[in-house]
């Protein structure tokens, strides 16, 4: 039984016909990379997966959770599904630690004492225990992106989402956001990744799921994807990617 | 009889205390009010969003007079005898929180929207988030024209001297009847209004110069 299965998801913006029939299933501990071109639907897929954006057809599975068109209990979704965000939207009036132990004491009535500890403990597990005191203005983006992957770990979520977390760095930080992601991925994390980092997808991924106008359109190990794409469209979005790259 | 100018000031002073503790009530009552009806008016359900809507537009489009009036004469209806304190009160604290919700919904929309997802993400109810995450931050930003509002609530008091309210306006009306000086009573009425805002504008003002100064 997948950890989480997405069938025929649909989802207009009004006319705009951005998702067409989505179906996905992944397992627990899989780490998965979407990719495609902007305006592939990739984003908005990602973000229907914890009720970000509403869906108008379909129906989403989460680890028990159950979630379409007219019903969701968001509130227990989201303790099952974790994100982290391109802009990193830390609270800033929060400090580094206040950050983490937030959701945990409100929606979890942790006690403040262990809410800490439980900070703590995450801020160590992303290499940034020194900072629990710090204001998030006083950190670097790769800092940033680091607290905000602790303050989702805190409510131990089953599946992480990570909507291009590392587009918004500067090139010298994303190496260290990439390592605690990886790290994330050897402990056994189920993660689901928009991303453009390809080399990344393809030396941790274990599924590549390639998005083109709305729909899956191709899917696979991801050393075998781009090492032989099967349709014309990855193919040329891999060349793309490449030359820049 | 005759008057002399510290008669007339003395009498002010009285109808000025009636002016601030008017203002007091009414800047407290509407700021309670306001914040709920500011709840109302960014909640995500339609029914209240249009609630709300309706009755800040009814507010900030009528004249406070209007309202002072609709109070006084319409709870009278009722068979309610409503005293001119009591009117001047409600109808000033309706008028204060039909403002104050409409400038803290501005200070709320300017939060990033990336603030509502990430504390929605982690799974924070709307009115979790709202008290965590978004009123903390629109706060700072709020202060300043909340209080230059106040400015706005200290003048508007002047208008409850209509329905007989002793404040400062009215008490200055009746000794400018009893001394046949209007000039000089008005003046000092108007001294007793500037010395209650002018304070208050120089510091929004200074408020606005510091919280918006970049950290």
């Amino acid at each position: 039984m997948p950890l989480l299965r997405v069938s025929a998801l649909h989802k207009y913006y009004g006319d705009n016909h951005v998702l067409k029939g989505v179906d996905l299933s992944i397992e627990e501990g899989e780490v998965v990379a979407i990719i495609g071109r902007s305006g592939s639907g990739k984003s908005t897929f990602l973000r229907t997966l914890n009720g970000l954006e509403s869906i108008s057809d379909g129906v989403i599975e989460v680890d028990g959770e159950y979630l379409d068109a007219a019903r969701a209990d968001l509130r227990s979704l989201r303790q099952k599904v974790g994100m982290v965000f391109q802009q990193f939207n830390l609270f800033p009036h929060l400090t580094v630690g206040e950050n983490v132990m937030l959701a945990p004491q409100v929606v979890k009535k942790t006690s403040k004492a262990e809410a800490r500890q439980l900070a703590h403990q995450m801020l160590e597990r992303v290499g940034l225990g020194e900072k629990f005191d710090a204001y998030p203005d006083r950190l670097s983006g790769g800092q940033q992106q680091r607290v905000a992957i602790a303050r989702a770990l805190a409510m131990s979520p089953k599946v992480l989402l990570c909507d291009e977390i590392t587009s918004a760095l500067d090139p010298e930080l994303v190496n260290e956001v990439l390592g605690v992601v990886r790290q994330l991925a050897k402990e056994g994390m189920t993660l689901i990744m928009v991303t453009h980092e390809m080399r990344f997808a393809r030396e941790v991924g274990d599924k590549l799921v390639f998005m083109h106008q709305g729909k899956v359109h191709e899917m696979g190990n991801p050393r075998e994807v781009f090492a032989a794409p099967q349709t014309p469209e990855l193919a040329n979005f891999i060349g793309a990617v490449a030359q820049v790259g | 009889m005759d008057f002399t100018l510290w008669d007339i000031v003395r009498n002010l002073l009285i109808g000025l205390q009636w002016t601030v503790l008017l203002s007091l009530v009414a800047f407290v009552c509407g700021g309670i009010a306001g914040l709920l009806l500011l709840v109302a008016r960014i909640s995500d359900s339609g029914l209240w969003r249009a609630l709300a809507r309706g009755y800040i537009e009814l507010f900030q489009g009528t004249p406070l007079l209007m309202q002072l009036f609709m109070v006084f004469f319409g709870i009278a209806l009722f068979g309610i005898d409503v005293s001119a304190w009591m009117a001047a009160a409600i109808a000033l604290t309706l008028f204060t929180s039909a403002f104050l919700a409409e400038i803290w919904r501005g200070c709320v929309e300017s939060i990033p929207r990336g603030q509502w997802e990430a504390s929605g993400s982690l799974a924070l109810s709307r009115l979790e988030q709202l008290r965590h995450v978004i009123l903390p931050q629109a706060l700072r930003i709020a202060i300043a024209p909340t209080v230059g509002f106040s400015v706005q609530v200290v003048k508007g008091t002047a208008v409850t001297s209509i329905i007989g309210f002793t404040e400062l306006t009215k008490t200055g009306g009746m000794l400018a009847n009893a001394t046949f000086e209007p000039f000089l009573t008005y003046g000092l009425v108007a001294l007793g209004y500037f010395i209650l805002c002018y304070p208050l504008s120089l510091s929004a003002r200074y408020l606005e110069r510091r919280l918006h100064a970049p950290a």
